[in-house]
């Protein structure tokens, strides 16, 4: 019996959410006093592979076969599936990354597993049972979920879990399916709209609202997320007027983030904004109104115009770079 | 085109939640609820796809009788009819074998969710029913059209979409993008009342994972305000106290 985490690769490299998941596996391994197995597919080199041992992967099964190059869930899940039957694995862990949300809970039906979807810290042991914390009402709670079958399957939200160096020489072992059933999903094309850092997976987020005024002033926004490697969002009121892509929308219906950095500049801060942000870690309001609702539930908060402050704010964070 | 849309019903955005029963359970005294905002838009899309004699749209809901007047607008925003399953949706494996078991029985040829309910955030329901199925899902699907016996795709991914070319029959669930939510008009609304909504008996489920508590999340301290014209206090803060650039 071991704990089994699948490691999601993105073009044959590991992203650190990657280590995030395999440092939360060894923990929860570590709880039920056994090892940790990683289960990687597709095209992954070993130098890759052999770094997941650096946080506590003692078996790594590598499944590098053509039929699996790319990601379709249902073929990977039956692969995971499978690899949880031959290691005798009662729990699998995922990342609740955007292929995770497809993937864990196929994995989970499969072998008719208890699933936690979007754990944000490690179980208590119940006797049999494990006891998961996870997101619920988009934030604006926590749910503690009880996983009774036998099996159990989590996903753990990105960035609630900090990397834990636990060295070991991993064994890398080749792995055969010996998969059957295909449902011919053909994958067209892979668009990446940006090349810059994904709102998913960013450490600093620079989100902006109605209080820019317009698209044309975004440039402001983007300096100063490239100045701090951060990636752009925005409320929906922007998104739904258009001047931004829907999928920079953070909030209750657009995409939830808990960076370690949030920085508000001109939203109000509505309920269904707070509740898509209100995981992350320090956040940071810049409005002109003091009585934006958003100053409630901020770290720091700077009252005055966007169009003034967030310049010389890129310039304090450029000679804070430089010194 | 047979297309079935999975509805549920979730307190308003707006909501402040809170708990009772020694945190066990939401307190819904006072709270209004609504289509899941994801099902609406998945909702919006079916009625796209299936205008102009394309298709039809059912919709179906987990839940007591409550639900009805959720139902009801679905049914308001233009879904030809509507089944509701007679109970208490105890977790998305329940509600997901409830939707496999009718869809099976009836032949669609796409089974829309939204991509998650915006109560308890599981992304669960799509892929539940792809297994229990065995069907193709995709879980979140910015875009959807469907030529022939085939869906077209926009799947999301960290920074960017997949394109996929999917066959029939298969469940997709709905987010941004997808479509804009419909309103319903007058005779939407009068027509909703006459329009089938049948009623039909749970089949029993393993119950597999149960929630035992809520807890809502540790409020922050104070804000920290920071003289405008000093920005690099807060850079300094951010370094030095909080640690995070």
């Amino acid at each position: 019996m071991s704990v089994l985490v699948y490691v999601e690769n993105t073009a044959g490299e590991f992203k650190k959410s990657v280590f995030e998941v395999v440092s939360y596996a060894k923990a929860i391994a570590g709880l039920l006093n056994t090892d940790l197995t990683a289960i990687s597919i597709g095209s992954v080199d070993p130098s890759n592979l052999n770094l997941l041992g650096q946080y506590g992967a003692s078996k790594i099964l590598n499944v590098d076969s053509d039929q699996l190059k790319s990601f379709v869930n249902h073929s990977y899940a039956s692969v995971i599936a499978s690899a949880a039957k031959s290691e005798n694995s009662d729990v699998i862990i995922l990342s609740n990354s955007f292929s995770g949300k497809g993937l864990a809970p196929r994995v989970a039906a499969k072998l008719e597993a208890a699933f936690a979807p979007g754990a944000v810290a490690l179980p208590e042991v119940n006797g049999q049972n494990l006891i998961v914390k996870r997101v619920a009402f988009s934030s604006k709670a926590f749910a503690f979920t009880e996983l009774k079958a036998v099996t159990k399957v989590l996903s753990l939200t990105p960035n609630s879990f900090e990397l834990k160096v636990n060295e070991v020489q991993p064994e890398v072992v080749d792995f055969d399916p010996q998969l059957t059933n295909d449902l011919n999903t053909i994958i067209k094309d892979i668009v990446r709209t940006t090349d810059k850092v994904s709102l998913a997976d960013a450490e600093i987020v620079v989100s902006g609202g109605r209080g820019l005024k317009g698209p044309e002033n975004w440039g402001l926004i983007e300096e100063l997320a490239e100045v701090l490697g951060a990636a752009t969002a925005c409320s929906k009121p922007v998104s739904d007027a258009g001047w931004r892509p829907h999928e920079e929308h953070v909030g209750q219906t657009g995409i939830s983030v808990q960076p370690n950095l949030y920085i508000a500049i001109g939203i109000s801060g509505a309920i269904q904004h707070l509740a898509g942000v209100s995981a992350s870690k320090t956040i940071v309001v810049i409005n002109k109104d003091p009585e934006a609702p958003f100053f409630k539930v901020a770290d720091y908060g700077i009252v005055g115009d966007a169009f003034e402050v967030v310049p010389q704010l890129i310039a304090a964070i450029k000679s804070y770079k430089a010194g | 085109m047979k297309i079935l849309v999975c509805i549920s019903s979730v307190p308003d955005t707006t909501t402040k939640i809170t708990f009772t029963n020694d945190n066990a359970e939401l307190n819904s005294a006072g709270v209004q609820f609504i289509v899941n905002p994801y099902d609406e838009i998945a909702l919006a899309r079916a009625i796209e796809l299936s205008e102009g004699g394309k298709g039809t749209v059912t919709v179906i809901n987990v839940g007591e009788a409550e639900t009805d007047p959720t139902i009801r607008k679905a049914l308001a925003t233009g879904a030809d009819d509507a089944v509701r399953v007679n109970a208490k949706p105890r977790d998305a494996w329940f509600v997901a074998h409830q939707i496999a078991k009718y869809a099976k029985e009836n032949n669609f040829d796409l089974i829309l969710t939204g991509r998650e309910s915006i109560d308890y955030n599981g992304t669960q329901v799509a892929g539940f029913i792809g297994e229990l199925m065995n069907i193709p899902s995709v879980s979140i699907a910015k875009k959807i059209e469907v030529q022939d016996q085939t869906a077209l795709i926009d799947r999301e991914i960290e920074g960017g979409k997949e394109i996929l070319s999917i066959p029939l029959p298969c469940v997709v669930g709905a987010a941004e993008g997808i479509a804009e939510p419909r309103i319903p008009n007058m005779r939407g609304i009068m027509s909703a009342r006459t329009k089938p909504l049948q009623v039909i008996e749970a089949e029993e489920v393993a119950e597999l994972s149960s929630i035992v508590k809520f807890e809502a999340p540790q409020p922050r301290g104070e804000v920290t305000l920071i003289p405008a014209g000093e920005p690099e206090k807060l850079v300094e803060l951010l370094h030095n106290k909080s640690h995070v650039i």
